[in-house]
């Protein structure tokens, strides 16, 4: 018990740059570790070569309007990405996230067609809907202590049944349309599905909420409180509940937020045709999940970023733009999407590794 | 992680914008009792837990709470931490009668407890740890360079030198974990500090740190209640020891009645009917033997 007597309790730290005793093990931050410990470092570095890569193969690529194609590929599946990415660093999985895009678009366009309602009411019904499915995969998690994928796959089971029986039922196809005609529609089509012109290169508005959710979903990560619950709800349950974080309404929060992403996507599907296939983002619900993973966010919870998921939605729809461009077969997409699944893993196992000492 | 440029020029104490969070208690309230357990004792249904358990917690002491598995350690604390209520005697807390209904009331007393495992969140950097469930904020956003600052500047008062809050918890030791949570404890107003086995799954060195820790917190006036199983740790840091033996206190005394050897053996008694010093006895003579069987077998 030698270093018992030596210490010197409650003294005032010595002035001036002082070693650590060997003992305490402090590492010493250096800039490297400090990249390498960043959640997105692996789809920085993904992103640039794939863009590289196609620059090479796909001559579109190298085009303001190849560009503006290859942003709207990845700014659906990057809005879902930002809510479930959110949700993952929370420590959770929806599985319900593709299904409910086709939830929220039937629900407003059936609704406002059938009862000749005002297109915008269709569309706030449908959100609020949306924040109700959220909420109820939330609070069935708390409830029953199931593990989310299970609670999701239930309900992905549901919505899917429902959107298909339900259209079924009422139109007599598979197909909801006819909300095109209604008031207000003009309005639903310029929030969500206008197409804005910027030095000759058209924009569809899809990328401006995509940007505008990552930004969003960055600042409430990063800066407020409720993010800082959100990594701690993900990486230690217990220790946040120990010191008062609303563990259960963060991660009911968070199912809702993944729902308004659904509705929104929902809502850009159903205002750019006018109408909404009762199959609509099946089997999607994968492809969110591996652009968050791609994105650095741990499939454990409690460490990841919004920029990160942006990041792999944005390799996804390179790629999907990328190979039809370069002219190859699409069913090289597949393949590619194993890969990349794969290594944005094993560099996360890594990057964490590093990030959280691997001395445990 | 914006703020990182201008971190050394906040960091001074003097400097401290959140310096009116402190709690630093008047050296003139050093002994003063803070809770006392008069009688105590708690059942479960027919199980006797916890009984006549009586002893003190005084402001810059350390009260050890020692005993083996079983002896009714976790009752004790819950019952001051507020996590169970006790079924006989009184508990007073400032000399008030108490029983305390929930662990937030107890923490609303100032009564606080550093559980061994639960303690942070090891993917998030220190100061987001530290400031966890009680974030400063600006606005709606996190006043993140004031966070720091504190941070930093609670560690050091704690004598933990740590340059960069910014790194994850789990980069550090499982000693210096403890103490991130203990400076946590101390810097949002405890009074009585409870520590569950601070030390048991720590290496000699890392126990010398986190003991070092405790006594920093003893002499910032905090009432300190040490639980261990390891006499060793108990005696140098302790100032009244309370050994429990299935559920009774066999000893309640300050530390100039009671010598380290008396502690050890004690404890010890409540090994087995062997007693540690006969099994001590037994294994140190028993090596060479012991080995040969082992071998053959």
């Amino acid at each position: 018990m030698s270093t018992l007597t030596a210490g010197r309790p409650g003294g005032p730290p010595p002035a001036g740059p002082r070693t650590p005793p060997p003992d305490e093990r402090l590492a010493v931050g250096s800039p490297l570790r400090t990249l390498l410990a960043r959640p997105e470092l692996g789809a920085v570095v993904g992103a640039i070569a794939i863009y590289v890569f196609f620059l090479w193969f796909a001559p579109s690529f190298r085009t303001g309007a190849g560009i503006a194609n290859v942003l709207d590929a990845a700014s659906l599946l990057g809005i879902m990405a930002v809510g479930v990415s959110l949700l993952m660093i929370g420590g959770e999985f929806d599985l319900s996230a593709g299904v409910q895009t086709a939830t929220t678009g039937l629900f407003a366009t059936i609704l406002a067609y059938q009862l000749t309602l005002n297109a915008w009411v269709g569309v706030v019904l449908a959100l609020v809907l949306a924040l109700g499915i959220g909420a109820l995969n939330g609070y069935l998690l708390i409830k029953t202590r199931l593990p989310s994928f299970i609670v999701t796959l239930g309900m992905f089971f549901v919505l899917q049944g429902l959107n298909l029986a339900v259209t079924k039922a009422i139109t007599g196809t598979v197909l909801a349309t006819g909300i095109a005609g209604l008031q207000g529609w003009s309005g639903v089509e310029a929030v969500f599905a206008s197409t804005l012109r910027v030095g000759g290169v058209g924009i569809r508005i899809s990328i401006v909420w995509w940007i505008a959710l990552v930004v969003i979903g960055t600042l409430v990560l990063t800066r407020t409180r409720a993010g800082n619950w959100i990594y701690a709800v993900g990486g230690g349950a217990a220790a946040a509940r120990q010191v008062g974080v609303p563990v259960a309404r963060v991660k009911i929060a968070l199912f809702m937020g993944v729902s308004v992403c659904g509705w929104l996507v929902g809502m850009i599907a159903m205002a750019r045709s006018g109408s909404v296939q009762a199959n609509l983002g099946i089997g999607q619900e994968f492809e969110y999940i591996i652009a968050a993973v791609i994105g650095g966010c741990l499939l454990t919870g409690g460490y990841g970023s919004a920029i990160g998921a942006a990041l792999g939605a944005l390799i996804f729809g390179m790629t999907k733009q990328g190979i039809p461009a370069a002219q190859w077969d699409n069913d090289w997409y597949k393949l590619f999407l194993g890969v990349m699944l794969l290594g944005a893993t094993v560099l996360n196992n890594v990057v964490r590794a590093r990030a959280s000492g691997d001395s445990r | 992680m914006r703020e990182r440029a201008a971190r050394p020029a906040a960091a001074h104490p003097g400097g401290d914008p959140a310096g009116d969070l402190v709690i630093d208690l008047e050296p003139a309230t050093r002994g003063t009792v803070l809770v006392e357990l008069d009688h105590v004792g708690k059942r479960y249904g027919s199980v006797v837990a916890l009984k006549d358990v009586s002893t003190q917690v005084r402001a810059g002491e350390v009260t050890c709470v020692l005993g083996d598995n079983g002896a009714g350690k976790s009752t004790f604390i819950k019952i001051i931490a507020g996590a169970h209520q006790h079924s006989e005697g009184t508990l007073r807390v400032d000399g008030e009668e108490t029983t305390f209904a929930s662990p937030r009331e107890a923490l609303d007393r100032g009564i606080a407890t550093v559980y061994q495992d639960l303690a942070v969140v090891p993917l998030m950097p220190v100061w987001r740890n530290f400031f966890l469930g009680s974030e400063l904020r600006r606005g709606p956003f996190l006043d993140s360079a004031r966070m720091r600052a504190t941070t930093r500047d609670e560690l050091a008062k704690m004598g933990i030198d740590l340059r960069d809050v910014d790194q994850p918890v789990g980069t550090l030791s499982g000693g210096e974990r403890q103490c991130v949570a203990i400076a946590r404890a101390v810097h949002f107003g405890a009074r009585v500090l409870i520590l569950d086995e601070p030390t048991a799954a720590l290496g000699v060195r890392q126990s010398g740190v986190v003991l070092r820790y405790v006594a920093a917190a003893r002499d910032r006036g905090l009432g300190v209640v040490l639980i261990t199983h390891n006499p060793h740790h108990a005696h140098p840091v302790g100032d009244r020891f309370v050994v429990l033996k299935r559920g009774q206190a066999v000893c309640d005394k300050v530390k100039a009645d009671l010598a380290l050897s008396e502690l050890v053996s004690l404890m010890a008694g409540d090994v087995s009917e062997l007693g540690l010093g006969a099994l001590e006895h037994e294994l140190g003579r028993g090596k060479e033997p012991a080995e040969q069987p082992a071998a053959t077998a």
